[in-house]
């Protein structure tokens, strides 16, 4: 049984018609093509899949796409303007965040919310706040860093 | 911009595409038409497989094939090869039981493959995946490696009825047990070097595909080494032309050592995908990963340490058995050996070393390189033993280490390595001071007041990298070369597209061997292009893993670098109308010396492609130059590490509070990416030593399955790092380089646990064991407090 | 996933209906549990009705002296809220430190309640309370909820609209967190209100349930020290890889201790 659809995903009117199964992650990489949103887990811990839905961060791959009817919906493609970084993403770029890449994505995007719900963090705030986002590569010693970098950044 | 580059933390050229999700992950591959596969794993350790009914599922909705193992014997698909023989002590050559890519009348581990579904979509195949009846006849299982050879142990295979794979050993036992019996000390520990699962955030993932028209096939797959992977399946498995097969690993999120090895789910879509003639893709789901992705470690040892009563080591003995799981993976064998035993002199002078160690199979998961692979557990041995030994003696933990450092190079050690060059004490008085241990007493004791347990370990760790000169490895049973390859390619516009075999999978090779090809012809980063990952763009290669990518891949590069430049001069003398002997180089410009006549190295590059003044009799036209480069050593990066923690007595939780690694990799390329792969490894060793540790069930169940039971690292289980390096130039490549991949995981578990120690010493306690949870500090501390 | 019919009702009463109609349906809240459960194929249920369109079942208010939370309010909006910071700040805190940032975007009161998971971290506070859950069909008291691992009072088509919070005079939380999961090994909720003291444990047991001998204790003494000599006995409490009863046993008096503490400190 299909059923019909439609958001708004990086600012742009998405839709289709899915089978209700479909995960949010599932819909964006397969039927939009959006692959920067990456699936790292299947039990909704690794957070290599963090979009934000109604401006809040969620994990795409622990909820369906049925649930997002008519939500807006941000993706890691959907941040920075005309090929210009958001600054969060210049922060992790400018403090080596990243080696690999493949959590980077959900990395940068719950970092994003968190500053905007604690524009001014602590050491403990940031990694607290990034319990649901796991980095294999890092040690998180540089995410960190750049998150806080990050934070100031977006003040300005 | 031609300012020398060696050195300088420039920002990856990697990052803006991973930043704005345009990285292009295995997963990320959508081909024309391409069908989806499940494989399905068997649910027993150890099971008879009576039959398998795939009617109910090849009628299923939606499905293209189903395939079984005798699908694969009857098509003559040959089993998954080891890369390295082991010769016994008895002179044997080590066991090798067939490792059939679908099982073939018995299933071996939880997750081992059973069938394909291939569908048109995943849901189909996964809904068809459960209509497979398989009738498994439950065996007896062998979980533990301390029970595989115990009389009665059910056998895994009929090839091996002990389980023993191998009995290896190295080292003078005659010379070690004279100076045991001798010794005015000797310190024992026995312990087990916890078993873990690799955990790359990105799940192995591949997608074949076959052309009928030229008759090739495509595989995309998350390797850390494409030629490796194509050589073993086309020459071993499916008996394919290697040239009719293109492997190319993408973008590949991480590896760690479990994306080094040829998998059974790559080989079988190949081959399935001639079959029915259609791409098809397969990614991991995490639980997968979990039963089937190769783990790493899982050692139980005795070791031994004799001294004088000056703490002058005299000899180590040290007895291991290593798990194998239930079949060889690809470099398997010489993990527990080669790359364990020859690294137990540590940076140390003892004198003489034994080593035996027993491989054994049993109904788990394969066990294979996991990063530091073999030279953890090395550390872990000796440094263990070390600082028990300075508890017991009552001496300072680092004047004993100093007492028995290397200080004169290159030394031989006992266990057939040579090292070149190292300075321990300089790394070990700056790690000293970093982590301000004058400081420690106070800590500890105003830890003491708000009731922590404050505890310092030191861990000076060695490794062998820049794996390897080819002689010696095959010496040692290697059945390939372990060179590298490189290739430059100058546009006739100057600019240089590079091809190496090395494989970056986060280490970022994309800037530094730029730097190092840009430093080397004087030019802008910008105007150089590193292309890695792709049998069909690469001319060979061995790919990434050992901490071997800059000193072997790099050293290869830097030689295509030299012959461009050679045949540089000579194009130049030509347009110079000079002597080639009079032409230097430097910094992007040919030219006469002591005059100031000179070409470009673009004005080269374009005579080479448009050759209308150029040396055509003496000189080939073009601009494009390869090399292949094979070590003469291994390289001996070393470094101190010194881990500060508190724990809670109530709770038994432990923090780490501060941990500084004080490194010489030789020459530093990027210091950015050199602190990153420390800290990545630092992360990884205390990983292992804190919450990391892979759980079975006495029958063969993995009870750490998901994210739920596993243990991975987070940011707020870790502290910001202090890290600095110390440079003694590598003496036999090029750059001076050493390699820094693996040096974090391979220190931090003995400091950590050293720490520990420290901290419950006063109460008693000698040993602890990885990971050191909660629950078994707080038992120690029960347990002191009782006695 | 197994596949499943769904259904987004707008109302209550229309979802009623559809679970009725549907008598194996699960109704969806968050989904924070309930869909990696049906990834793994844990759980396969023929229809799923989403309950996350339906505003009456969100909201936070405070009226005549309780503070009251319908039941899709998502543990974000919680730990957020002024409202639940003025009046049970621990409640806020405990809700701040459900699951993870983005688990707790989603997640919700009343999915958390309905589940019951062992290890979950409101059942402590909705014991630890003595709160009151009220149903579509009737009010239920906390202390008749929770029945067993993963089963509450609840009955076939019944559905949590909103939980009813005494205010207390002080409260707090501890969690001593599973290592891996980061859900609770041991979590206490301890409460002092008008008369009555309240310790709950979650994580320990096959649900949460009150350590009444602490009660009784605190009673007559809300300090750390009136419970330090209390040893709980191991029998009937959980063990696993992570911790065993023992252990368990032994951190309930730790992080009790704690928990009195720290509702003494108003943290």
């Amino acid at each position: 049984m299909g059923i019909a659809v439609s958001m708004t995903v990086n600012g742009k009117a998405a839709g289709a018609d899915i089978d209700p199964r479909t995960l949010l992650v599932h819909f964006l990489r397969d039927q939009l093509r959006l692959t920067g949103t990456h699936v790292g887990c299947d039990t909704g811990q690794c957070g290599a899949c963090t979009v934000h839905v109604n401006g809040r961060a969620v994990k795409a791959c622990n909820i369906l796409t049925v649930q997002a009817q008519g939500a807006e919906v941000v993706t890691i493609e959907g941040i920075s303007r005309d090929g210009e970084l958001h600054p969060m993403q210049s922060a992790f770029r400018d403090h080596h965040g990243l080696q690999c890449g493949f959590c980077t994505p959900g990395m940068v995007m719950n970092a994003i919310e968190l500053v905007q719900n604690h524009p001014d963090p602590s050491e403990d705030t940031v990694r607290a706040g990034l319990e649901g986002n796991f980095c294999r590569c890092t040690g998180y010693h540089n995410i960190v860093k750049a998150v806080l970098a990050g934070a100031a950044a977006m003040k300005r | 911009m031609n300012a020398p580059l060696i050195g300088q933390s420039i920002k990856r050229k990697e990052d803006y595409r991973f930043l704005t999700g345009g990285g292009q992950f295995t997963d990320d591959v959508t081909l024309a038409g391409q069908a989806h596969a499940c494989f399905l794993r068997s649910p027993h350790a150890h099971a008879r497989i009576r039959g398998i009914d795939t009617t109910r599922a090849r009628a299923a909705a939606g499905v293209v094939a189903v395939f079984t193992g005798d699908d694969l014997a009857r098509a003559k698909v040959g089993g998954l090869p080891c890369g390295w023989l082991i010769t016994g002590t008895d002179g044997q050559p080590m066991k090798e039981p067939p490792h059939p890519p679908l099982a073939q009348g018995k299933v071996r581990y939880v997750g081992d493959h059973v069938a394909v579904v291939i569908a048109e979509t995943l849901n189909q195949a996964r809904d068809a995946a459960e209509l497979i009846e398989v009738d498994y006849e439950s065996l007896p299982a062998v979980v533990q490696a301390a029970d595989a050879r115990k009389p009665g142990a059910p056998a895994v295979h009929d090839a091996a009825p002990d389980n023993t794979c191998y009995v290896w050993a190295l080292g003078d036992k005659a010379a070690v047990d004279r100076a045991f019996a001798s010794a005015g000390h000797v310190t024992t520990l026995e312990f087990i070097n916890n078993r873990l699962i690799p955990n790359a955030i990105e799940p192995r993932a591949a997608v074949a595909s076959y052309s009928r028209a030229d008759d090739a096939y495509t595989l995309y797959v998350t390797t850390q080494n494409p030629h490796v992977e194509r050589l073993l399946m086309t020459a071993f498995v499916l008996g394919l032309p290697e040239h009719k097969v293109r492997v190319i690993a993408p973008d590949v999120g991480g590896g760690f050592g479990s994306k080094i090895y040829l998998y059974a789910e790559e080989t079988v879509l190949t081959w399935a995908s001639r079959q029915i003639n259609r791409p098809i893709k397969w990614t991991a789901e995490r639980s997968e990963s979990f039963l089937s992705d190769a783990h790493g470690r899982d050692h139980v040892t005795r070791a031994e340490l004799a001294l004088d009563k000056s703490g002058k080591f005299l000899a180590m003995r040290v007895t291991t058995t290593a798990n194998m799981g239930a079949y060889l993976s690809t470099f398997a064998s010489c993990i527990p050996t080669i790359l364990y035993a020859t690294l137990l002199a540590g940076q140390y002078t003892t004198p003489a070393i034994y080593c035996e160690v027993t491989a054994v199979f049993t109904n788990t998961t394969p066990v294979d390189a996991y990063r530091g692979a073999g030279r953890p557990e090395a550390t872990y041995v000796v440094e263990r033993l070390v600082e028990t030994a300075a508890r017991e003696l009552k001496m300072d933990r680092a004047d004993i280490r100093r007492r028995n450092f290397i200080k004169e190079f290159p030394y031989q050690t006992p266990v057939a390595l040579l090292y070149d060059t190292g300075d321990y004490d300089a790394t070990l008085t700056e790690a000293i001071k970093l982590a301000d241990v004058a400081g420690f007493e106070a800590r500890r004791k105003e830890a003491e007041k708000r009731g922590k347990l404050r505890g310092l370990g030191y861990s000076t760790y060695i490794e062998a990298c820049g794996i390897a000169p080819s002689n010696v490895a095959g010496a040692l049973g290697a059945r390939a070369g372990l060179y590298e390859a490189g290739e430059i390619r100058v546009h006739p516009t100057g600019s240089v597209t590079v091809f190496t075999g090395s494989h970056a999978h986060g280490q970022g090779h994309e800037t530094t061997f730029a730097q190092v090809v840009a430093d080397r012809l004087g030019m802008s980063i910008e105007n150089v292009d590193i292309v890695h990952g792709d049998t069909g763009r690469i001319l060979f290669g061995m790919g990434t893993y050992g901490s071997r990518s800059i000193a072997v891949g790099g050293t290869a590069i830097m030689k295509a670098a030299d012959k461009i430049i050679a045949k540089g001069r000579k194009i130049a003398a030509h347009l110079l109308e000079a002597a080639e002997t009079d032409i230097e180089y430097e910094r992007g410009i040919f030219k006469v010396a002591g005059t100031d006549r000179k070409k470009t190295f673009a004005e080269v590059a374009f005579a080479a492609y448009v050759p209308h003044n150029y040396p055509l009799d003496k000189l080939e036209p073009g601009l494009n130059e390869s090399a292949f480069y094979d070590p003469t050593n291994f390289t001996f990066p070393a470094g101190s590490h010194i881990c500060e923690l508190e724990i809670d007595p109530d709770t038994g939780q432990t923090r780490i509070v501060n941990f500084t690694a004080v490194d010489d990799f030789g020459k530093v390329i990027n210091p950015m990416i050199v602190e990153g792969q420390v800290h990545g490894g630092l992360a990884q060793g205390i990983g292992q030593a804190l919450l990391e540790g892979c759980a079975y069930d006495k029958d063969g169940q993995l009870l750490t399955g998901t994210y739920m039971d596993y243990a991975m690292p987070r940011a707020d289980d870790l502290p910001f790092f202090k890290v600095a390096t110390r440079e003694t130039p590598c003496t036999h490549n090029p750059l001076g380089v050493k390699g820094c991949g693996e040096a974090g995981a391979i220190g931090a578990p003995a400091a950590v646990i050293n720490a520990i120690v420290d901290a419950l010493g006063p109460l008693g306690v000698r040993d602890v064991e990885m990971p050191a949870t909660p629950e078994r500090v707080w038992r120690l501390i029960q347990s002191a407090n009782k006695k | 996933m197994r596949a499943f019919d769904y259904h987004r009702p707008a109302t209550l009463k229309e979802a009623l209906s559809l679970l009725r109609k549907n008598q194996d349906a699960r109704p969806l809240a968050g989904g924070q549990s309930l869909i990696p459960a049906l990834k793994l194929r844990l759980a396969g249920p023929p229809a799923l009705v989403d309950l996350g369109a339906i505003e009456e079942l969100r909201g936070i208010r405070i009226d005549s002296g309780t503070l009251a939370i319908g039941a899709l309010t998502r543990h974000s909006e919680v730990a957020s809220s002024r409202d639940v910071a003025m009046s049970i700040p621990a409640l806020a805190r405990l809700a701040d430190g459900i699951g993870d940032r983005q688990v707790r975007n989603l997640g919700t009161l009343g999915g958390a309640l309905a589940n019951n998971d062992p290890a979950a971290d409101y059942p402590a506070a909705v014991l630890g309370l003595g709160a009151t859950i009220t149903t579509n069909k009737r009010a239920i008291a906390a202390d008749k909820f929770f029945t067993g691992l993963y089963e509450t009072a609840l009955r076939p088509g019944e559905i949590i609209t909103s939980v009813a919070f005494p205010l207390p005079k002080r409260a707090a939380y501890v969690k001593f967190r599973n290592p891996a999961s980061r859900f609770a090994i041991v979590g206490v909720f301890v409460s002092e209100g008008a008369g009555t003291v309240r310790v709950a444990v979650t994580g320990a047991a096959n649900c949460a349930f009150r350590a009444r001998a602490m009660e009784k204790k605190l009673a007559s003494g809300f300090t750390p020290e009136a419970i330090a000599r209390i040893k709980v006995p191991p029998d009937g409490l959980n063990s696993d890889l992570h911790a065993s009863a023992e252990y368990r046993a032994h951190l309930i008096t730790v992080i009790a201790q704690r928990a009195v503490a720290a509702a003494l400190a108003g943290k």
